[in-house]
């Protein structure tokens, strides 16, 4: 039941084969079997339960909310729960309990939902690996899948299995782990520089980037608020589009939502043929960092399109190389003024001091934010300063626009969506992902997906093939701005064809206690 | 004259207009003392008059004093100015605070319709071109009564600019001239108020209210056309008029909701400008004045005797009667100013770019705004001298008196003493209908 869809299981959850409550207490027993993964920060039991309570009450009175309804979700810990801590994995906002919900979750709640809890994340969203958050990091599960152990034992490494576990990607790497371990049938994430398509990738999922403006962000503590935008992660597309129905539509309290028509119930047709369609290219997207592997697949997909019919043309994005710099000084830009407010006083950690408002306010901006979020408030400071603002941030702002009209020149040529591959290469065990510092991470492994949410477009990741390692490797289309539901279409077209493997955990549930052992070795190893 | 009349409507009250004449630049009857300036006014109408220092000694240039204004108006709504939260004088503290107030991670800003329509009246009262387009940016500085560690404002393009005002000043023999002098109207833009901090140092700790964070201000710049204490107390208490007439603002400074800055400098005439200093924290027309006097006395005494002047913010301390550095500014703070990413453009329309189809609720229509504008008091006193044959002076007198104050024994005494001193002249039923009329606004 598990393995299901979210369209199965809210069939079976009509159909009484099984009740919310059974379905919820299934979740939540995979969750405590699942806690080496580090997946989620807070499991939000009672709440879940309590929920799964009122769900069935509706389903025996025949008057179920909806898709939704009954269904087990988890919410990355960046997003306000009225009730339930919320974390962004930072000292800082450690025991800070908000009194309001997201849009997003209460819209999710709305439809009868079951919050199962709050996901692990890099702190504040800073980071591509999901391992620089204060609660330790995030296990890929694929670490432990039969595609992957099968193939390790080709290649005899070091006798203790468990410390060459893979990174989910990130920053969004709890909610990854969370759905590709069956523990939920979605997971809100968000996505700033792609931060729901890398983590997707590397765990094997459908990971959706709604176009800006679409979805709410209301309540969700912002990155960069010019890009950010809340992710959707699931099993397959059809999930993803249920949940983007319930999602999407303007909110009188972020002024960014636009009215954007949006046929409601959100439904996908089956593209019957692509014949006319048309994918793009980018040709600067062919990095030489990019392995071998992925440029593979990529050719393959862009093969598989051609050979059915679509016409699949090279474009140029000229000022893709960039993009990396651009995105570099206007995300510590708006960092440093959206951290601005963590000062200890209203809310969150304070410190001991209370000589003077400023040492206090030092102090404990020091001790509750990590390196990666101090260095790039130190940044965006910088190029904020009067004499710099000219230089850097209007430049950056000058570039930007340059590189959504990239994309909409591309479109404008008749390109209907556009097909790149979503990370460099497959996840990597965690010991070599942290021999480069964030920064440096973050830079490499946003080079395909952050463009994107400077353009605001939608984009997605969908699982395509294992590597050589029995690891998941994803690509990415890329839709014209508020064609969220046409993208999501070629999308689910493509994951027909490619028919991505499902993840074998049973061993892993065999297993559970020997890796138990083994998780108290890995947990040692954190930064700083 | 009329001089009995008008010490005895206005005692401790604001004037219209300031004396510019032979005699002091100060209120007739009050005690000045050393902080007063003895500037005499030329009758002209220049934009920067010139005033020489009566007591000059031998030898000694003359000097010319330059006052510019900033001055924030809380706006008179239900709301604030981004978030729903009441707006209400002397509430329990922290007892209107949403969450977007306290800064809450992940609220957003959403803007206050009712707070852009009192920009756009205020804009077109003062003659402001409205800006069609205008955008919002945060000013960053750390402190306590700043949840947000920003100030959402209007930087880059404020929502009106360029106007003038209009204010009165009184001249010639017995005062019995009245000279309207304009002072430049720079621009008004929207901004958000900050918290109140109150420092206990006998505990050695602050208390935050944060009531007052996130209500509307008009910021009004007034260009520094302005020469000494008096002509800008005029111009504030025009300014003050201007904004009750129009409901915009309750604009009662003893309540903080009109808080002027100035901005001071001296020079010789026909030399360039003299480095300025900024004077806070005047929370009374009486004070602005006294402050101000005071500090071009202090830059005018400090120059003579060799010494500069330091590009400084001071506060005046009104029972010293003087003006003092604030040393915790040490340099110039750097805002880092950005643009606000979470709020759009405002876009304005008028009668000819409405798109059409427009759902009303959603827009703002400045030419239906300036339709609907309420009588300004320069048009009240024009009325006054041309309907009622009211002199003008006179007509000055009535539009300052207090709105709040309702006394009918003041009233009638009033109708009294304009009858005599317009020598029966106007109709003392259509003076009470006057009264009455602008009493009850």
């Amino acid at each position: 039941m598990l393995g299901r869809s979210l369209r199965e299981v809210s069939a079976a959850l009509k159909q009484g084969q099984i009740t919310p409550t059974e379905l919820c207490q299934k979740c939540l027993s995979l969750i405590k079997k699942t806690k080496f993964l580090n997946a989620y920060i807070t499991v939000s039991e009672e709440v879940a339960l309590k929920q799964a309570e009122e769900s069935e009450k509706r389903y025996k009175n025949g008057q179920s909310l909806g898709d939704l309804d009954g269904i087990p979700i988890a919410v990355k810990d960046n997003f306000s729960t009225s009730g339930i801590e919320t974390t962004c994995a930072s000292n800082m906002l450690k025991g800070y309990i908000p009194p309001y919900n997201a849009t997003v979750v209460q819209k999710l709640l709305d439809q009868g939902a079951l919050l199962m809890g709050k996901t692990n994340l890099d702190e504040f969203a800073m980071g591509s690996g999901s391992t620089d958050g204060v609660f330790g990091p995030v296990k890929n599960p694929w670490s432990y899948s039969k595609q992957y152990r099968e193939k390790r034992k080709q290649n005899p490494h070091s006798e203790n299995e468990d410390s060459d576990w893979l990174i989910t990607g990130g920053s969004s790497g709890g909610s990854a782990a969370a759905v590709s371990a069956f523990t939920c049938y979605a997971a809100l994430g968000s996505d700033t520089g792609g931060s729901t398509r890398n983590p997707a990738a590397h765990c094997g999922l459908v990971g959706f980037k709604p176009s800006y403006g679409l979805v709410s962000r209301h309540g969700l503590i912002p990155l960069v608020n010019s890009m950010d935008v809340p992710g959707i992660l699931t099993r397959c597309v059809n999930d993803a589009a249920i949940v983007l129905g319930a999602l999407a539509g303007p909110d009188p309290r972020d002024s960014t939502t636009v009215h954007e028509p949006i046929s409601k119930p959100f439904m996908l047709p089956s593209l019957a043929d692509v014949s006319k369609l048309c994918i793009g290219i980018p040709k600067e997207y062919l990095v030489p960092e990019l392995s071998s592997e992925v440029q593979s697949l990529w050719s393959k997909a862009a093969d598989l399109f051609e050979s059915e019919g679509a016409k699949v043309i090279e474009v140029s994005l000229p000022h893709t190389s960039y993009s990396i710099v651009c995105y570099h000084v206007l995300c510590t830009s708006e960092v440093a003024s959206n951290m601005a407010r963590f000062d200890g006083l209203q809310y969150g950690h304070r410190c001991d001091i209370d000589v003077s408002t400023e040492a206090m306010y030092a102090a404990t901006r020091r001790e509750g934010f990590n390196d990666v979020v101090r260095g790039r408030i130190l940044s965006g400071n910088f190029f904020l300063l009067k004499e710099n603002y000219e230089n850097y941030f209007v430049k950056a702002q000058k570039v930007r626009r340059l590189i959504a009209n990239d994309f909409v020149n591309a479109f404008n040529s008749g390109v209907d969506v556009l097909l790149t591959p979503t990370t460099l290469s497959e996840a990597v065990p965690y010991l070599e992902f942290i021999k480069e510092d964030n920064r440096t991470r973050s830079a490499q492994d946003d080079i395909f997906t952050q463009a994107v949410n400077m353009a605001g477009l939608p984009a997605v990741s969908i699982p395509v093939a294992l590597s050589n390692q029995g690891l998941p490797i994803g690509l990415q289309f890329i839709g014209r701005a508020f064609c969220d539901q046409q993208l999501l279409t070629v999308a689910k077209w493509f994951e027909k064809q490619v028919q991505f493997p499902v993840i074998q955990l049973q061993e892993l549930m065999d297993d559970c206690s020997a890796v138990l052992e083994n998780e108290k070795l890995a947990s040692v190893s954190l930064k700083q | 004259m009329a001089a009995p009349m008008l010490r005895w409507g206005c005692r401790g009250r604001r004037w219209a207009f300031a004396r510019v004449d032979g005699g002091s630049c100060h209120r007739r009857g009050a005690p000045t003392g050393s902080t007063s300036n003895q500037i005499r006014g030329e009758s002209s109408v220049a934009q920067q008059p010139l005033h020489t220092a009566q007591k000059t000694r031998k030898g000694e240039h003359k000097w010319a004093a330059v006052v510019g204004l900033e001055i924030h108006a809380q706006i008179s709504s239900n709301s604030k100015l981004f978030s729903g939260s009441q707006v209400r004088f002397s509430a329990p503290p922290n007892s209107l605070v949403s969450f977007f107030d306290a800064s809450l991670p992940g609220t957003l800003p959403v803007l206050n319709r009712r707070c852009v329509e009192a920009a756009v009246m205020t804009g077109l009262a003062l003659n402001c071109h409205i800006n069609k387009k205008s955008l919002f940016d945060r000013k960053h500085y750390f402190y306590a009564d700043l949840p947000a560690g920003y100030q959402i404002t209007q930087q880059r393009l404020p929502i009106a600019v360029n106007g003038s005002l209009i204010y009165g000043v009184c001249a010639g023999k017995k005062q019995s001239q009245v000279i309207p002098k304009t002072v430049r109207i720079k621009q008004i833009q929207l901004e958000q108020d900050s918290g109140k901090s109150l420092h206990d140092n006998l505990r050695s700790q602050t208390l935050i209210d944060l009531n007052r964070a996130g209500v509307g201000l008009l910021e009004v710049v007034l260009e520094p056309d302005m020469s000494c204490g008096e002509e800008a107390a005029t111009a504030v208490r025009e300014l003050q008029l201007i904004l009750q007439a129009l409901g915009t603002s309750q604009a009662n400074m003893a309540e903080g909701q009109l808080r002027v800055d100035a901005n001071i400098s001296v020079h010789h005439p026909g030399e360039p400008l003299g480095v300025r200093t900024e004077v806070k924290n005047l929370n009374s027309i009486r004070f602005l004045a006294k402050a101000i006097d005071y500090e071009i006395q202090r830059q005018i005494n400090e120059l003579e005797n060799g010494g500069e002047i330091l590009n400084e913010t001071r506060s005046f301390h009104h029972k010293l009667g003087c003006t003092m550095s604030m040393r915790d500014k040490e340099g110039k703070q750097d805002y880092r100013f950005m643009p606000e990413p979470n709020l759009p453009p405002l876009v304005l329309y008028d009668a000819t770019s409405l798109p059409a189809g427009a759902d009303p609720q959603q827009v703002i229509n400045i030419d239906q705004i300036r339709e609907t504008l309420p009588e300004l008091p320069s048009v009240t006193r024009e009325k006054l001298v041309q309907q009622y044959g009211m002199l003008l002076e006179h007509s000055f007198t009535l539009l300052v008196m207090d709105v709040k104050n309702r006394n009918p024994r003041a009233i009638n005494k009033l109708i009294g003493l304009v009858r005599k001193a317009t020598q029966s002249r106007a109709d003392p039923v259509m003076i009470k209908e006057i009264l009455e009329k602008k009493l009850s606004l």
